[in-house]
């Protein structure tokens, strides 16, 4: 069942018709590459009126999420975009509305940090935010750009998660690629996202202080509160994700899996590389490689039990970072290591990193991170001299 | 003025979401005073009822009496010293708070 008609739309389009359906009420952003499509895709909607909002031109992204925490304190339905070195400057607030529990969405076309200066796609931005207390979620194409910030929304201001809600999809190899998709009726989505009330707005009628300053005999009970609601939020997202399911025919899961079910070796992917990576596992699986693979669509909260289910009967995990952390390697390898550390110690986990600073990752990459990661497995040596194994790099 | 005490600290559990204060201006309760190491004492023999204690107490916790002359509110005062800084007749001594 898919309800909607199938059309051509590149990523950020498909973004800005989530959030006209969404009926977003301001939009508070500034353009960077490869972001602003949706920006200018959204102000061009407002503009012809086919969107009623506020749309707030601001002076950078610090600002963009000031906007943002306003709207949203006041009770509005917002939304921003961003990327690379945008998120960067946007950082320093991306942490307010997680403790204020106010529900922004935004959406992320990641991109590689500086320097060298670069456009391009990798996950250094997305990994900088891990902390910021806001639930992520990962997109590998089009449809999933639409689909994941179409239950942003929903998420976000469920009463029992109100929390800022964060899209990221690939800078380039989603916002600036057209691909075939469903887009649903404005009436289905409109009906999936209700209205909704926030407890605490600002309302002269009943006046209340936000964002007050939390003395050390008040800031750890503060973030224990927002730590365990931030826990708690998963259920919301999976019974959100399920009657998206129901309602459109199109199913998410926190850890979603391809040719799992007798696999011994599996690839770890996040994003747009996902779906190169089910074509190298098909190759993989003609050669008599019993390999699967596994995307991590829910990146926080981070789905623990679902991802020690997919990977409970492996020998061998391929992680594949699209992003550095300088002197330690990966970032989502270090997460996957802490997540198995006290159940499976015997699984064989090698980490590379690839695709950085929009380097593309080829069949021929998976394939020979796999045959790399098989020869490690069984020697348990590695030739690399430091610690982040990277994949492609030119002597 | 007559201040309420500060609260005790609540638990996680007691917190609004998002911290969120329901009651205005509870932020009279907070006892800066108690961040204080030096108190302002006066010897109001010297003093000439001027205000400039007044004027630059950036707590604004410097009262007017009856009288004319000024006192520091300690539940707010910080002890800064900026008071006895700008004092023209040196009225104001910051004197070392003892632990009680």
């Amino acid at each position: 069942m898919t309800k909607g008609k199938i059309v051509g739309l590149e990523g950020s389009f498909a973004v800005a018709e989530a959030v006209r359906m969404a009926n977003a009420d301001v939009i508070s952003a500034y353009p960077i590459t490869p972001q602003t499509h949706i920006v200018e895709r959204l102000a061009e909607m407002i503009a012809d009126g086919e969107l009623d909002a506020e749309f707030i031109c601001v002076e950078s992204e610090h600002s963009a999420m000031s906007a943002c925490v306003g709207a949203s304190a006041a009770g509005a339905r917002v939304f921003t975009c961003s990327a690379g070195q945008g998120l960067e400057l946007m950082h320093e607030v991306l942490y307010i509305p997680s403790s204020m529990r106010l529900p922004v969405v935004a959406v992320a076309a990641n991109r590689a940090l500086s320097g060298p200066l670069s456009v391009w796609c990798d996950h250094s931005d997305a990994m900088s935010l891990r902390d910021i207390g806001w639930i992520q979620m990962f997109a590998e194409n089009n449809q999933q750009a639409f689909d994941l910030t179409v239950c942003a929304f929903k998420i976000a201001e469920a009463q029992d998660v109100l929390f800022p809600v964060m899209v990221h999809i690939d800078g380039f190899y989603l916002s600036h690629v057209i691909e075939d998709m469903v887009l649903p009726d404005d009436e289905d989505v409109a009906d999936f996202i209700p209205d909704y009330e926030h407890p605490f707005t600002l309302d002269p009628e009943n006046p209340v202080s936000m964002g007050c300053y939390g003395p050390p005999f008040i800031y750890p009970e503060a973030k224990k509160a927002q730590e365990v609601d931030f826990e708690r939020s998963k259920s919301k997202i999976l019974e959100t994700w399920k009657e998206f399911g129901e309602t459109f025919g199109r199913h998410y899961a926190p850890v979603e899996t391809y040719k799992m079910e007798d696999a011994s070796i599996a690839l770890l992917t996040m994003g747009s590389i996902s779906e190169m990576a089910m074509l190298a596992v098909d190759e993989l699986r003609a050669e008599g490689k019993t390999v699967g693979l596994v995307r991590l669509r829910l990146w926080r909260p981070f789905p623990f039990a679902e991802f020690r289910e997919a990977v409970k009967d492996l020998e061998l995990l391929v992680v594949l970072d699209r992003a550095l952390s300088f002197g330690m390697g990966g970032p989502v390898v270090s997460e996957v290591k802490s997540a198995l550390y006290d159940m499976r110690g015997d699984l064989k986990i090698v980490s590379f990193i690839v695709g950085i600073g929009g380097r593309d990752v080829t069949i021929k990459d998976y394939k020979n991170m796999v045959t790399r990661a098989l020869e490690e497995a069984k020697t348990g040596e590695w030739s690399e001299e430091i610690a982040a194994r990277m994949i492609g790099v030119r002597d | 003025m007559e201040v309420k005490m500060a609260e005790k600290p609540k638990g996680w559990k007691d917190l609004k979401l998002g911290c969120v204060v329901t009651e205005p201006g509870s932020a009279s309760t907070s006892k800066t005073g108690e961040w204080r190491s030096e108190r302002p004492v006066r010897d109001n023999t010297k003093c000439i009822k001027c205000g400039a204690c007044y004027i630059y107490c950036p707590e604004a916790c410097i009262n007017e009496d009856e009288e004319g002359f000024f006192e520091s509110d300690l539940y707010y005062c910080k002890g800064c010293g900026i008071c006895a800084h700008e004092c023209p007749r040196g009225v104001i001594t910051m004197v070392e708070e003892e632990e009680e």
